[in-house]
């Protein structure tokens, strides 16, 4: 954190991050405080690189400006409120209070804290190193959460699945008469 | 590669760009001028190269599409129609840019910049030559992935803000088109990473011009399927249904006129070049020609790569008629998504074969390279033989019903409610 690219960039990431997250609760607008939210998660992800860890930034703009950012649009999409203005809210004031204590607690802690500052120096190349202790040191974890996962998406499909099956077949079959 | 490291040495730019940033600094410039000075001049030439090639491809593209269509194709702007694409160009700055009043504007606005600069951004990783490359991340290939997801959110804000249901539908299209194939991507990029074992775009070449082998004949299966992920990617016939004239008028961009249609279309001709530059790179050997690169300059052999593979793009858009929706996902999930799980096997399973063993790359390749061949046709044939398409048909059936996903029953054969 020296040298002035880096400095220049940490502010210009951290205001963006910043920025657009108050912005995500401000705008009533809820695909602007999706957009909005996808800026957020691209300074985060600036933020990762910064810190010199790629993979970890890379990742973040794959997982959550690409995938995650979608599921909420699809989402809003589908609620009856997706439409232009959603003005009227009667949480606006215990909203606020309550993310200004979280942000006042966060703050107070991270600049509270005696941070425990490492002298070594940082990974030059990441993926090799998070690769190689997900597939040797911690393989049961990687593994466990994979098999939830699949589990989780199982479970969903049999959800839908379990209503819509017949009436699939039903429809087919009005068609073909 | 000998390289004499003057400024004048044109096999390789860097060459050039090194010793400008010496003269700044001897200048007495601060350490960071060099850099800004160098990047801005490379931003500058990729971004002066790809209007160029665009311009220039617009034409080859309708003049190869007439013929391949038995039709002239443009032939009135300047000789031979040469200037069709700078007619075009012009055309689109000058077109009034309509705004309709129900849009959202600041999505309306914001959507094509959204579109445009991923596509452009994707050119820094891309090697042009050895050293001639923008950012040589050491996640050079997640890079590209993870630029490419943004185009999701860029192509909803615009069918969003439109207020138009095609153009709406046309992005909902879109979108579930790149979550399909986006893991096909990922998959298949995978593959090549496993065997090369970096993700340096840098590395990837270099690891093939070391073993004199071309990806793509290592590994077919994930070139072909790369291809073809890489096709509804960039939303290029036959995978353009989210534009398909003849249902949604024009997809996600029906709303959008003069400059900023320009935008779409130019961002498409941009994602679909950088395309094709990380196919040149990661299976076709990239700025490398077995040698020849000692002699002719790498960011030519490249560029001439990828005008070859950008004809592929263009050559599938006038001969492949475009596919329906569904045929379209049940090919993503059904089919390749299978091919590329047991592609990842067989890969991981070779590479680690080969690194326990230490045995010679020039004899454990080739061996490699007709297992996977093998394995690709065969699995190919087999897994459409077990969905149903390899069968033959029953010649003068009419079709009746289409009704399951990339099947069409024909009275009289077998199948459900028949």
């Amino acid at each position: 954190m020296d040298d002035t690219g880096t400095v220049v960039a940490f502010w210009a990431m951290a205001i963006m991050t910043v920025g657009s997250a108050l912005m995500v609760g401000a705008v009533r607008n809820l695909i602007h405080a999706v957009i909005f939210l996808v800026l957020s998660f691209l300074g985060v992800a600036g933020l990762y690189i910064t810190l010199s860890a790629d993979f970890v930034g890379v990742v973040q703009i794959l997982i959550y400006s690409g995938a995650i950012s979608i599921l909420v649009i699809f989402a809003i999409v589908l609620t009856p409120r997706a439409g232009r203005d959603n003005s009227e809210t009667s949480m606006l004031v215990p909203g606020v209070v309550i993310a200004g204590l979280v942000a006042t607690m966060l703050s107070y802690a991270a600049i509270e804290t005696d941070w425990n500052i490492s002298s070594r120096e940082g990974f030059e190349e990441t993926a090799q190193a998070i690769g190689e202790a997900l597939l040797d040191k911690y393989i049961l974890p990687f593994e466990v959460a994979g098999a939830l996962m699949l589990v989780a998406m199982l479970g969903a499909i049999i959800i839908v699945r379990a209503e819509g099956a017949e009436s699939e077949t039903v429809e087919v079959e009005e068609v073909e008469e | 590669m000998p390289i004499l490291a003057k400024w004048y040495d044109f096999r390789d730019l860097g060459n050039a760009i090194g010793a400008l940033q010496d003269q700044i600094l001897d200048w007495g410039a601060p350490d960071w001028v060099p850099y800004v000075v160098s990047g801005i001049i490379a931003v500058v030439g990729i971004l002066l190269w790809l209007l160029v090639s665009q311009i220039v491809f617009i034409w080859i593209e309708r003049r190869v599409i007439g013929l391949m269509h038995n039709r002239i194709g443009p032939n009135r702007v300047g000789p031979m129609g040469l200037l069709q694409g700078v007619a075009d160009a012009i055309k689109l700055l000058l077109k009034e840019a309509i705004t309709a009043r129900a849009t959202d504007k600041i999505l309306f606005w914001a959507a094509p910049i959204a579109i445009f600069i991923p596509a452009m951004v994707v050119f820094a990783v891309i090697p042009f030559g050895e050293g001639m490359v923008l950012s040589d991340l050491n996640v050079g290939v997640l890079f590209f992935l993870a630029i490419g997801s943004i185009n999701t959110i860029a192509v909803f804000a615009a069918g969003w803000a439109s207020n138009n249901k095609y153009a709406l539908i046309g992005a909902m299209r879109q979108i579930g088109m790149l979550i399909s194939y986006e893991l096909v991507q990922v998959f298949a990029l995978l593959s090549v990473v496993i065997l090369v074992g970096s993700m340096r775009m840098g590395d990837i070449v270099a690891w093939q011009s070391g073993n004199d082998v071309w990806m793509f004949a290592i590994q077919p299966l994930a070139f072909v399927a790369f291809i073809i992920a890489g096709l509804v990617e960039v939303n290029r016939s036959p995978a353009d249904l989210s534009e398909a004239e003849s249902e949604l008028t024009a997809g996600y961009h029906t709303e959008y006129s003069g400059i900023k249609f320009g935008f779409f279309y130019a961002a498409e001709y941009f994602a679909t070049f950088a395309l094709s530059g990380v196919i040149v790179t990661l299976f076709m050997g990239g700025w490398t020609l077995w040698g020849a690169e000692e002699w002719v300059p790498g960011f030519l052999i490249f560029v001439t790569k990828l005008y070859a593979v950008f004809f592929l793009f263009i050559w599938a858009r006038g001969t492949l008629p475009r596919l329906r929706t569904d045929q379209l996902m049940s090919f993503s999930w059904k089919f390749l998504l299978e091919l590329m799980f047991v592609q990842i096997l067989v890969i991981g399973l070779e590479t680690l074969i080969w690194r326990e063993q230490a045995y010679d790359a020039s004899t454990v390749l080739p061996i490699f390279g007709v297992i996977n061949w093998v394995l690709a046709i065969g699995l190919v044939v087999l897994w459409a033989r077990m969905l149903g398409h390899g069968t033959p048909r029953t010649a003068g059936k009419r079709a009746t019903l289409t009704q399951e996903i990339g099947k069409i029953y024909y009275e009289g054969a077998a199948g459900p409610g028949a």
